[in-house]
């Protein structure tokens, strides 16, 4: 049918057909949330009735001055220092790994393979890692540090660094693959220039490595500091945000869907997004800069 | 003295790449333990014991019928399959015409793309429910559907990075055979994109196994139970018998890793296409 059409007719039609579905899909989803949630932000609804007032920046200041609210980035900070750990082993591992090495398939098949687990697998994994009596407690008694076994997810002091462990176990393989399928874009001879020259490991490290994967180092980086501030899964599954582990996302959940206040959370999504925002268009300015 | 030094940092490198095995394996391999002990052998051992029978898969009945895992299997492949269809479709389809004609509204069109990878789903979930919810699709498989459809941008990009690589010439020479627009796309341009697609199922299809919010969010009834939805259901009937619980996360994590295994060449290139945006 479309055969005997001029190609210029065929063209509008075919444009329009294939953009029409994405497109409602693209504004229903992810735009028209968002412009919902600056409405919202602006009201006390609780979600369901059919009546709301406008109450200004009553929510964002509440936000920021009680500080049951803003005390939550403070868990923030574990996921971001983890973040950097995650970052630097992964770099590590790639290195290592981008030379020849014994059984190398091996051991990139097993540091990747955790980031292929589903979060709610991997609270549990860790649930049974921390409980008392659990892995990590008789891993320390067989080698001898049985002294240190404690209320690992119990103590809140130490919770949080817990459960960022769990989640930097999670994570270190994605970062780890990337940085070593961006290692070995660097062509071989490059290497052997340089081994002729007389440089050793370390100076191929800084001099080769680090700068032909410089782009990439940044952009991981930004987008684990934008996952740290919107860390949810683990902590949801494994604590429940219970013990000092609340995180902005679960705290966030729970004020719209437990506490039914639909026009703070929104105000706090809002937060939430106006940081990550931010973050990333810091990554896009540097990622320009960079290339 | 070099040799010497040679043979130190080798120790210490495979030392590094034994630890990081261990610490990797450890926590999986204890879940399995636990999961081959029957209750009693559970109370009484410590989680490094291995069982003393390695064919007891009572614990694997018991949470596969108990935690109706068949049905969550159905669930998620029902979900995967329609979405990475329709992902696939979609995006397809968008990438084709922004990389093949240069209309008016081309250049919105890219950037209203690009910039809804900016906004992180999560954070927009409160308003996202509402219009889920106005459009009665809460509790219903079509809820993480569309989510997976709309505001998963990440097929078009893969197939826009790849279109470019795609020579016009194709296109063209079809057309002067008399071929439509919708011929080139169908005959020519969808079977050269294979590769993307295998990338976006795996990239999409591992996000999707995976996602726990989601589900979790949008389908609470029992019924309509994914993977991860309904191993989360474990943690309150069954929270004093870790060894089913064991054998559910077992059972959880089989089919990932068979994939896993099989398509390992195909997995890291995805990832490493899919990443970077």
């Amino acid at each position: 049918m479309f055969k005997n059409m001029s190609y210029k007719n065929q063209r509008k039609i075919i444009i329009i057909a294939f953009s029409l579905i994405p497109v409602i899909l693209l504004f229903t989803f992810a735009y028209l949330p968002v412009i919902n949630m600056f409405k919202y932000s602006f009201t006390n609804w609780n979600g369901y009735s059919p009546e709301y007032k406008w109450v200004g920046l009553k929510n964002y200041r509440t936000i920021f001055t009680d500080p049951k609210y803003f005390t939550v980035f403070k868990v923030s900070l574990y996921y971001f220092v983890a973040t950097f750990v995650q970052m630097g082993l992964a770099l590590y591992f790639a290195t290592i790994l981008s030379f020849k090495v014994r059984a190398g398939n091996f051991f990139k098949g097993i540091i990747f393979f955790p980031s292929l687990l589903n979060g709610v697998a991997i609270g549990f994994i860790f649930l049974f890692f921390f409980k008392p009596d659990g892995t990590l407690d008789t891993v320390l008694q067989y080698i001898g540090l049985g002294s240190l076994t404690q209320g690992w997810l119990l103590n809140p002091n130490l919770i949080n660094i817990s459960l960022a462990g769990a989640s930097l176990w999670r994570y270190m393989g994605f970062n780890f693959i990337i940085f070593l399928g961006a290692i070995s874009s660097v062509g071989k001879d490059v290497y052997e220039a340089s081994d002729i020259d007389g440089a050793n490991k370390w100076h191929q490290f800084c001099h080769i490595i680090l700068p032909s994967i410089k782009r990439i180092l940044q952009l991981n980086l930004i987008l684990g500091i934008s996952g740290a501030i919107s860390a949810f899964d683990i902590p949801y599954i494994m604590t429940g945000g219970s013990n000092g582990s609340n995180t902005f996302v679960i705290q966030t959940i729970d004020v719209a869907f437990k506490y039914n206040k639909l026009g703070l959370a929104s105000a706090m999504a809002v937060v939430l997004l106006f940081i990550v925002i931010v973050v990333t268009v810091i990554q896009r300015l540097l990622v320009k800069e960079g290339e | 003295m070099y040799k010497l030094k040679y043979t130190i940092a080798s120790i210490l490198k495979y030392l590094s790449l034994i630890i990081a095995t261990l610490v990797v394996l450890i926590p999986i391999v204890v879940i399995i333990f636990a999961s081959l002990k029957t209750g009693q052998e559970y109370a009484t051992s410590n989680p490094l014991e291995p069982p003393t029978n390695w064919f007891n898969f009572a614990n694997y009945s018991k949470a596969f019928v108990g935690g109706k895992m068949l049905l969550g299997f159905a669930n998620t492949i029902f979900i995967l399959i329609v979405s990475i269809i329709g992902a696939t479709l979609i995006g397809s389809m968008v990438a084709y015409i922004l990389s093949r004609f240069k209309f008016r509204g081309r250049k919105l069109l890219m950037t209203a793309f690009l910039l809804a990878t900016l906004i992180p789903s999560v954070t927009t979930q409160v308003a996202t429910f509402k219009i889920i919810d106005f459009l009665h699709l809460v509790d219903t498989r079509f809820a993480p559907i569309i989510l997976y459809l709309g505001t998963d941008i990440i097929a078009v990009y893969i197939f826009l990075q790849f279109l470019d690589s795609i020579s016009e010439s194709l296109d063209e020479s079809a057309m002067l055979d008399g071929a439509s627009y919708f011929t080139i796309y169908f005959r020519i341009i969808l079977p050269l994109l294979a590769p993307a697609i295998v990338t976006v199922i795996i990239v999409k299809g591992v996000n999707i196994y995976n996602d726990f919010y989601t589900p979790f969010l949008y389908m609470p009834s029992q019924d309509l139970q994914v993977i991860s939805t309904a191993l989360f259901k474990f943690k309150g009937p069954y929270g004093s018998q870790w060894e089913v619980i064991c054998a559910a996360i077992i059972i959880s994590i089989i089919p990932i890793t068979i994939a896993f295994v099989s398509l390992q060449k195909y997995i890291y290139n995805g990832f490493a296409q899919g990443s970077v945006k």
